[in-house]
């Protein structure tokens, strides 16, 4: 029995795969000259005002249906109001009540179990320009580039109850958003973020503990390292006899520790009020049946019906599935050639193998599913053995030539043909008489032997089924 | 400016002639009713206009000398909303409106001293000094939109864009005896308009006569897809026949003559509705219990949306900064403390107060209600009537010594024209008569939502048939 | 007095507005004469009604997901106090 209950919530900004800024026109292209990619709008200039991107409503309505949320009918957007040099108008453009999307969940697996983790709410929000600061002057440098580039902000209720289950929420939300082709979720760049809030208490207890926030986490290991360093020390603290103070924390991956940010925290009074400059949004039904008619299916169901309709592994459909496009790319070549275990195979180690030495996507790869089961099909009807095909296949990732090309150029038919290999057995039985006799006396082990003569005379190319049957056949007579 | 333009083109008066006479005026004049004064741009364009209008391609508009109000942004050109803290600010971007302007070929002459960000109601918060009301340079234009009245009144341009979120454009015309319309909320695009308060904000036209009021106004108004209150509908050109006012059906609300009414505007203005009587309109007596309640509702919502709108001038990215001690919050504070002058820094602190945790809702959330009950009172009265009508403002233009300290008693001048702004309907004032110091009175009318042809219709017809808009001073 | 000196304080820093003695003092008795009038507004029953924004029924106003382009970096920074290497230059931010 653990002694204490961790208590977990996770809010997460995702940057939306739009053309343009939630606001304005310009461009949510990232990388780019510092404050070339803006426009009086997203400067927060004198007079401007905003314009919604019809584009980031349709995503967020495709996230709230995705996650099972009710979809709010009347929106308003809100005026969350701080200083900050990134944040141009001095407020950030948010909804505050009536989110997009309230009351979904997220079902989440943890060691062969399912989980559901609540979402609370899903809003639409503009993200806010970059500082940099200087190492050696007390200096800053304000970049608006990523001013005004949209956001959904994903809360979850604090259902989680271990670092893994946090982990498992955000890596199901993030293939969720990528499937839907509405974020790319690169943790580094900073298009998938997550702050968490943190508490403890001890187990079975109704009274929550007090709650830290935690920020500054960019990738899947960071969180779980920070949320263990963070419970721990909520732990150590009550243990202690302490109280856990509230407090925004920075986890530092380079120190491996969380950090207070209250010497810039001051009491927080944002002053939410309905953005005058924006009317209300209504989302009628026929937008909504719109939006899911054109929804794919997502993860945990191409997962669950990978596993029934190809009869693989719960471990390959989990795999199968990691990106939209390997899982479309697997049932592809289910299409052109029935063997989906051969098929996964082959994907779950040299496909994925080659896009990890290459640092490529799938559509980047030079093997296409009907070049993988070409390949396949020659295996099969025995031209190529399976270590041959090892080479073919890395041959075509890096040349892109089919496998009946590599095949024929490299000369990498197998010898099928029994006639000529009882030629070749024959005089290896003659060139090797001392051998032979030791076998007939009974060491069979030698038949490895004779296998290996004869891969030798044939440069590797004999089909080794026929092989061994002949060698065992001849010298048995 | 109908006149102006006839007489380009029977030729007895040259665009570029007009232009450097009025900026010969403008520079040797005291009213200071100007920030900034586009003298090569005019001239520039009077000269383009010439041109056009020998080849007859002019219109209306064409080499018309406007004057816009200097929270209006007009690229190239300084909008400095009478703020140190804009002291500087040079749009890269024209407002819709201002864009509008010159594509009809109108002149923008200059940019008129205002209130700062046009919070207040005699022109006298400008940190560009005070302007001066041409009727008598002791007294104050009204505001904040008095840098174009008074340009307008002393015919320093043939008419003005001002803004009007409480009363700016409609206070200060009747100030100066010239006409001025608070179009309907949504008809005139705000893009460029630097916002005092978002949603009750509009950008008007101010002339001396309601036909030139209705010709300013038909060149500026319309759909903008850049601004998202703008509405989309239909906006037919004002007829500038003057209509039969039989049986228009006038309403007087009892509230707009009640206590804190100066005896000699009430006299003015209940003469200039029998004026309507005389042309065959019904007046019909009407009660609107709610708008006393108007004032309060507005300096929360105004305020809550300034001290929003107003953060944007942090020293960041544009403006005067200063820098303090050098850290952030200081460079913040710094900036904003020697930027702002009192009265904005009051606004912002009233709104910053009645939007944080604790009071939102005794606060914001009820004058949003209350503000409800206004407009359907309004709505309710437009069944039983086509026009309201009353006073402008409950008094004639003041000396500028008489300046009230109580900022209460300040904002209390604006009760008559803040319900219009608080239900989105448009409102004109007319010249109605004057003081017995010869000061100009201004009556009030309010029309449905988008009736401007009615509102601007019934000025016209009023104009007609009295002479208070062609006194001069 | 519905507002005290300490909450004038905090709305101050709240607005970003450095106060003197003096304008504190001032701004509290200010706020506090029209707070009172505004008081008023309590004699109004408002229960049910829905709070609006605009004196409008506009509303879904949207624009296509279509990039207009954006402004020059000259434009961008022709107003700046401050800056350096097309970046705009502030004060250290602490985090
Ligand atoms: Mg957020
Ligand atoms: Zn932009």
């Amino acid at each position: 029995m653990r002694e204490y209950d961790i208590v977990i919530g996770l809010e997460v900004h995702a940057q939306l795969l739009t053309s343009t800024k939630i606001f304005c026109g310009c461009s949510t292209k990232a990388g780019l000259p510092p404050n070339t990619n803006t426009c009086p709008v997203c400067m927060g200039m004198p007079g401007i005002l905003p314009v919604l991107n019809r584009k980031v409503v349709a995503y967020g309505i495709k996230l709230g249906l995705a996650t099972h949320c009710s979809i709010t009918r009347r929106n308003i957007f809100a005026r969350k109001n701080y200083f900050y040099p990134d944040l141009p108008k001095g407020y950030q453009i948010t909804q505050y009540e009536n989110p997009l999307g309230e009351h979904g969940f997220l079902e989440i697996e943890v060691g062969h179990s399912s989980k559901r983790i609540g979402i609370t709410r899903i809003h639409m929000e503009e993200d806010a320009g970059k500082n940099i600061h200087d190492e050696h002057e007390p200096l800053s440098y304000v970049d608006f580039n990523r001013a005004g580039v949209p956001l959904l902000e994903i809360v979850s209720e604090p259902d989680i109850t271990s670092t893994e289950e946090a982990v498992a929420y955000l890596k199901e939300l993030r293939q969720v958003l990528m499937y839907l082709d509405i974020c790319d979720g690169n943790m580094e760049e900073g298009s998938f973020r997550c702050d968490a809030n943190i508490s403890v208490k001890p187990a079975g207890s109704e009274q929550f503990g007090i709650r830290t926030e935690l920020k500054n986490m960019n990738s899947f290991k960071n969180v779980q390292k920070a949320l263990e360093f963070e419970i721990n020390r909520h732990i150590g603290i009550v243990k202690s006899g302490g109280r856990v103070e509230q407090d925004t924390m920075l986890w530092n991956a380079a120190e491996n520790r969380t950090y207070s940010m209250r010497s810039k925290e001051e009491s927080h009074d944002y002053r939410y009020f309905p953005e005058p400059d924006l009317l209300p949004l209504e989302v009628d039904d026929a937008w909504i049946e719109e939006v899911r008619s054109l929804l794919p299916e997502l993860p945990s169901a191409r997962r669950r019906r990978f596993q029934l309709q190809y009869g693989i592994p719960e471990y390959d459909a989990d795999v199968l599935t990691q990106s939209k496009p390997l899982a479309d790319y697997f049932e592809k070549c289910t299409h052109l050639l029935d063997s989906p275990k051969e098929i996964s195979n082959w994907i779950m180690t040299s496909v994925l193998r080659v896009l990890n030495e290459k640092g490529i996507d799938i559509s980047a790869l030079t093997v296409t599913p009907e070049m993988l089961t070409d390949m396949l099909s020659l295996i099969k009807k025995g031209t190529i053995s399976i270590s041959m095909a090892k080479d073919v296949f890395s041959e075509m990732a890096g040349t892109g030539r089919s496998s009946a090309e590599i095949v024929k150029s490299r000369g990498l038919e197998q010898v099928s043909d029994e006639v000529d290999l009882r030629d070749k057995v024959r005089d290896i039985i003659e060139n090797n008489p001392a051998e032979t006799e030791k076998y007939r006396a009974g060491k069979t082990q030698l038949l490895g032997f004779f296998v290996g003569q004869l891969m030798k005379a044939t440069r590797g190319k004999a089909n080794p089924k026929i092989a061994n049957k002949i060698i065992k056949e001849m010298l048995d007579s | 400016m109908l006149e102006t333009a006839r007489q380009y083109r029977c030729s007895t008066l040259r665009p570029t002639e007009l232009v450097d006479d009025l900026l010969a005026r403008i520079r040797s004049g005291s009213l200071n009713a100007f920030i900034t004064v586009d003298e090569a741009g005019a001239m520039r364009d009077a000269g383009k206009a010439e041109k056009a209008l020998k080849q007859g391609s002019g219109d209306t508009l064409t080499g018309i000398p406007v004057a816009v109000k200097d929270n209006i942004c007009t690229r190239g050109i300084k909008t400095t909303c009478a703020s140190k803290i804009l002291a500087n600010f040079v749009p890269t971007y024209d407002a819709t409106v201002v864009e509008r302007l010159r594509n009809r070929g109108a002149i923008i002459i200059g940019k008129t001293n205002l209130d700062e960000f046009a919070m207040g109601s005699t022109t006298t918060t400008s940190t560009f000094g005070p302007a001066k009301n041409p009727w008598d340079e002791t007294r104050t234009p009204g505001g904040s939109s008095g840098g174009s009245a008074a340009a307008v009144a002393a015919g320093l341009c043939a008419g003005a864009l001002g803004s009007d979120t409480g009363g700016s454009i409609r206070q200060p015309a009747s100030f100066c005896g010239i006409t001025g319309l608070k179009p309907t909320y949504g008809s005139v695009s705000r893009f460029g308009l630097v916002a005092f308060a978002s949603s009750l904000d509009q950008i008007g036209p101010m002339a001396r006569t309601a036909r030139d009021t209705a010709v300013l106004y038909d060149a500026i108004k319309g759909h903008d897809p850049s601004d998202s209150t703008s509405v989309p509908r239909g906006y037919p050109a004002i007829d500038l026949k003057s209509p039969d006012m039989n049986g228009i059906r006038i309403g007087v609300p009892d509230e707009f003559f009640a206590e804190g009414l100066s005896p000699e505007v009430a006299l003015s203005v209940r003469r200039g509705i029998s004026t309507f009587e005389g042309l065959g309109a019904r007046i019909i007596p009407i009660s609107l219990p709610y708008i006393r309640y108007g004032v309060a509702v507005y300096y929360i919502i105004a305020t809550a949306e300034a001290s929003s709108n107003l953060a944007r001038y942090d020293g960041v990215r544009y403006g005067v900064r200063k820098e303090g001690s050098g850290d952030l919050t200081d460079m913040y504070m710094e900036t904003r403390a020697q930027g702002f002058g009192a009265e904005v820094k009051r606004r912002i602190m009233l709104g910053t107060y009645a939007l944080s945790a604790g009071y939102y809702d005794a606060y914001y959330k009820k004058a949003s209600q209350v503000r409800v009950l206004i407009s359907q009172e309004f709505e309710a009265a437009f069944t039983r009537c086509d026009l309201i009508a009353g006073p402008t403002a409950p008094v004639c233009a003041f000396g500028l010594d008489e300046m009230m300290d109580d900022p209460l008693s300040i904002y209390l001048l604006d009760i008559y024209t803040i319900p219009a702004n608080l239900a989105g309907l448009p409102a004109l004032s007319l010249p109605c008569g004057f003081s017995g110091e010869g000061m100009p009175v201004g009556m009030q009318l309010i029309a449905p939502h988008f009736r401007e042809d009615t509102l601007l219709g019934a000025g016209m017809a009023f104009q007609d048939h009295t002479g208070f808009h062609e006194v001069r001073p | 007095m519905k507002i005290t000196e300490p909450e004038v304080v905090h709305v101050a820093r709240l607005a970003r507005l450095k106060l003197n003695t003096g304008e504190v003092e001032q701004f509290q008795k200010d706020l506090n004469s029209i707070l009172g009038y505004m008081d008023m507004l309590s004699e109004i029953d408002t229960t049910g009604i829905t709070p609006v924004v605009h004196a409008t029924n506009i509303m879904n106003v949207m624009r296509p997901d279509t990039i207009i382009g954006s402004q020059t970096l000259s434009d961008a920074l022709s107003n700046a106090p401050k800056h350096k290497a097309g970046n705009i230059v502030v004060p250290k931010v602490i985090e």
